[in-house]
């Protein structure tokens, strides 16, 4: 979506106002081609789509060009309390509704997104010249997610780079999820289809991908042959070696933001609403209890779905195995991490699914409480517990709290984004490594 | 079981409260007219500028008072009888204390100038002063703000921020130059510019327009600058009317020995309010900062508790940001170039950073390090200046100090030629910022 931040964000440099205004204007126009596309007002057409992408990327870009190009580099977190769409404003919920309404019709309502096997129209329609173009097949509803999703990660990520571009953490690290995401996540596997490979995304890993295991992507896999049994070894070493190593030595952070997809995009078009998280104790309770028992889940589900296979029982330990497996795909795979994950980011901030619900995360986040030489020092006692850190906690973690007493930090959902190193005015954090004596 | 009432919810009256509840089972009340829980006041400006929402600047839940059994009363209290031990709060209320602590603040300081209670004239200290500035500056074009200390920059920012024309009246030289060494002074003042505030420097405020509101300023240059907005910050003065003319021996602040006792048996002074009746060496008498409030708070708690302690503000330390650039100070920088210390000042070529190191002319002992848009570690800068360490023996493992995020700009090859040039010394840096190594370092 973009981002009507209204006049107030835009600085006062005296032609910026207008300037804004005009990308405001060319990404809107952009975003009506698509909308207008999805009634089937306007049929398939791969110049008007072009256009369209090109204008809402042109739009964000140039919008955060005026933006923050004419003020010195600094924090610019000005009114983020009071503008519409970073404070549950009627444009937050606005956005929110429209989001949750996509996602609704792209998971459960696909056809009307314009899917259909004699041909597509409507807005998946829309993106079948592309689709042929990358693979030769027309699109499906989750190519046209892809194309979006990964589209949102590019735009916003070098809006996020322009507001954070005095630091050199932000910006290394936001390549970083632009390239993962363009790269491994959208092109490679985009690619892999066009030469009849099966699709797969190198940098995901189970349990955030819990179909991994699933009965129909091994069978798949082995059907591909070589590379098919490649992608299964790779998958399995992902989980048992390379991810605990990184993690080890680098904190939780390797994956959740500077690979991870879902990270990606809460990282830069949900950066807005970081500041939404709920910082209450009950929040903290509430997390701790829902993501381990989600994890709990989805290992006795993969292990159960990996019994029937093996076995050709239908039931582990009194479980229906599939029964377990579409649930899970319905309530955790789509409702939760989609539909609240990324259709309330302007009402209950970005990071709700890697906060309470994902399981990679916990994973992670228990290897990096007791394994890892991943830590964040504090300074001192130059605290002056203004409260910008936790504020601006994307995890709700109460960051302050720590630092007020000197101490360092290390929590099992601290995703090392960086931000409360970033917003402190004080400095008072220091994301490193220590030996902590494990090997 | 005592009965302790501490007037001040600021940061030394609550710490005092925490380290009591920590240490003891005594009955503690904090008061303040000001408000019910605890906020913090250094962050007023970035309820003003949108940053964080009010609830936000409250380091505390507030569910944390009842559990820590820490009763809050919002009131007055309008006088005290230090002989019955009782306290009179503006509802009439009597209220009996054992231990009394004063930890009421500061107030801002005002010259008296003929119209400077005209509607639209403020200062920022209180959570008053920023209610009436965001009432007050809702549709105004134009602000002056007179004085160039560390409030005044700071309403600066606020102001320019929701786009009001801002113009700052400075007495000195520079921005700040009575605090900053000049070259850093020169720094910021070039900074507030970049920002689009007009800074007038050698200037003052000599006369105030306008009938029922503030229109317009005069300077002592005679420039007439019109403004619906006057801030006045001109620094901060001990909030201690309540005590004059009271058995209370009072100077500027309330005077208190090492252990932060007054003159009166029972009744103890912490935080800006308080004045050393004989200060440490190189410190003053009145630190009106957040750091030593803390310090003091906690430990009056010990001192009531019993233990033998005293107040121990440790080496000097301070931060601040000025716009964009974040500054640092540790141990002692004078702004005056002073005969037997010498300065190590390395500035970046384009960015605004800089790095100032002193020591000690003969004995080669480091004094202070300033730090502008570079971030150290103040446990390591407290640790030499207080092992007396020489400034080879810093300038070799200046790495174990910087405190910037990852990837940052590595400058100190930079810093360490110019050092070398400087003082004929051949410094070679040690390698290693590593965690590790700069936790081996404190541990040692
Ligand atoms: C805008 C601003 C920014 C600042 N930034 C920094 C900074 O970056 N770093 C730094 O080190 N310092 C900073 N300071 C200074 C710092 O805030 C003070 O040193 C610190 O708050 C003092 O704490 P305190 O507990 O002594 O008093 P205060 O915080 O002033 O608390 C005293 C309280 O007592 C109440 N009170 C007083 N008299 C009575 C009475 N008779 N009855 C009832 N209640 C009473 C007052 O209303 C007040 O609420 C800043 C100050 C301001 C105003
Ligand atoms: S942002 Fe910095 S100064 Fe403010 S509360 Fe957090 S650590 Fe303390």
């Amino acid at each position: 979506m973009l981002k009507l931040n209204t006049v107030q964000k835009i600085s006062s440099h005296p032609t910026s106002k207008l300037l804004s205004f005009s990308a405001i204007s060319i990404g809107l126009i952009g975003l009506l081609i698509l909308i207008f596309a999805g009634f089937g007002w306007i049929s398939s057409n791969p110049v008007l789509l072009f256009f369209s992408l090109a204008m809402m990327s042109a739009g964000v870009i140039l919008y955060s060009v005026f933006l923050y190009k004419y003020v010195p580099a600094g924090i610019k977190n000005n009114h983020n309390m009071s503008s519409s769409i970073s404070s549950k404003g009627i444009l937050a919920w606005l956005t929110a509704m429209v989001l949750t309404a996509f996602y609704i019709l792209l998971y459960w309502y696909p056809e009307y997104l314009g899917l259909h096997a004699n041909g597509n129209f409507g807005l998946i329609g829309f993106f079948d010249p592309l689709s042929r173009f990358l693979k030769n097949q027309d699109a499906s509803q989750w190519f046209v997610y892809g194309v979006l999703y990964t589209l949102a990660i590019l735009i916003y990520g070098i809006k996020f780079i322009w507001k954070y571009r005095h630091s050199k953490y932000q910006i290394i690290r936001t390549i970083s999820v632009m390239f993962f995401q363009f790269a491994f996540a959208f092109l490679l596997p985009e690619l892999m289809l066009r030469l009849n490979l099966p699709f797969n995304d190198f940098k995901n890993m189970w349990p955030l991908n819990y179909y991994f295991f699933d009965e129909c992507h091994i069978k798949e896999l082995l059907q591909a042959g070589n590379i098919g049994w490649l992608m299964l070894v790779w998958g399995i070493l992902m989980v048992v070696l390379i991810s605990p190593v990184l993690t080890y030595l680098y904190g939780k952070r390797w994956y959740c933001s500077w690979v991870c997809g879902c990270g990606g995009l809460a990282e830069t078009a949900g950066d807005s609403f970081r500041h939404l998280s709920d910082k209450s104790l009950g929040a903290w309770k509430i997390e701790r209890y829902l993501v381990y028992s989600i994890l709990v889940i989805v290992v006795l589900m993969t292990v159960g779905v990996l019994y029937s296979y093996f076995t050709g029982q239908e039931k582990f330990l009194f479980i229906q195995t599939s029964a377990l497996r579409s649930w899970y795909g319905f309530l955790i795979g789509a409702a939760f991490s989609g539909v609240i994950g990324v259709g309330f980011y302007p009402l209950m901030g970005s990071r709700v699914w890697c906060r309470f619900g994902c399981p990679m995360a916990a994973v992670l986040g228990i290897q990096q409480k007791f394994f890892s030489r991943f830590r964040i020092t504090t300074n001192g006692g130059q605290c002056i517990s203004c409260g910008n850190c936790s504020t601006y906690c994307e995890m709700g973690i109460d960051v302050r709290a720590y630092a007020q007493r000197g101490q360092d930090i290390v929590r099992a959902s601290c995703v090392g984004c960086g931000i409360c190193s970033a917003v402190c005015p004080r400095g008072c954090f220091k994301i490193g490594e220590w030996e902590c004596g494990y090997f | 079981m005592k009965n302790i009432y501490i007037i001040g919810n600021g940061i030394s009256g609550v710490t005092a409260a925490r380290h009591l509840r920590k240490k003891s089972e005594h009955q503690i009340t904090l008061i303040s007219e000001e408000s019910e829980y605890f906020f913090s006041r250094t962050a007023l400006m970035y309820s003003y500028m949108g940053h964080m929402q009010w609830k936000d600047l409250m380091p505390y839940p507030i569910e944390f008072w009842k559990k820590n059994r820490i009763d809050l009363l919002k009131t007055r209290v309008l006088s005290i009888d230090f002989k019955n031990q009782n306290l009179m709060t503006r509802e009439g209320q009597n209220l009996n204390y054992d231990i009394l602590i004063l930890a009421t603040g500061s107030t801002p300081n005002l010259s008296n100038w003929p119209r400077q209670n005209l509607t639209g004239v403020g200062c920022l200290y209180h959570q008053w002063d920023l209610q009436k500035l965001e009432e007050y500056s809702k549709n105004i074009q134009q602000a002056v703000i007179t004085g160039g200390g560390l409030i005044g920059i700071e309403m600066a920012e606020m102001l320019h921020s929701r786009q009001i024309q801002t113009t700052m009246l400075v007495r000195e030289k520079e921005y700040w130059s009575n605090v900053l060494p000049l070259e850093e002074a020169q720094m910021i003042s070039a900074h507030i510019r970049r920002h689009g505030i007009d800074l007038k420097l050698q200037t003052q405020l000599k006369e105030i327009k306008g009938s029922d509101k503030v229109t317009a300023v005069v300077t002592d240059q005679n420039d007439e600058i019109s403004c619906q907005w006057l801030g006045l910050t001109i620094g901060v003065r001990p909030n201690i009317d309540v005590f004059k003319n009271t058995e209370l021996e009072i100077d500027r602040g309330i005077l208190v020995d090492a252990m932060l006792k007054t003159n009166i048996p029972n009744v103890f002074a912490i935080g800006d309010c308080a004045q050393q009746r004989q200060a440490k060496p190189g410190r003053k008498d009145i630190e009106a900062v957040w750091y030593t409030g803390r310090i003091m708070g906690k430990t009056v708690a010990s001192v009531i508790c019993g233990e033998r302690t005293e107040y121990d503000p440790g080496i000097w330390f301070n931060s601040a940001k000025f716009f964009d650039i974040e500054y640092q100070v540790y141990g002692e920088i004078s702004s005056s170039i002073q005969e037997n210390v010498e300065s190590i000042f390395w500035r970046h070529p384009t960015v605004e950073k800089s790095i100032r190191i002193n020591f000690d002319r003969t004995t080669k002992k480091v004094l202070g390090f300033n730090l502008m848009g570079i971030r150290f570690r103040q446990e390591v800068c407290e640790r030499w200046i207080n092992q007396k360490n020489d400034i080879q023996q810093v300038l070799q493992n200046i790495r174990l100090a910087f405190f910037d995020p990852e990837f940052f700009e590595d400058c100190s090859n930079d810093f360490i030629q110019l050092a070398n040039q400087k003082t004929g010394m051949n410094i070679h840096l040690n390698a290693g910022w590593e965690l590790n190594n700069v936790l081996n370092f404190l541990k040692n």
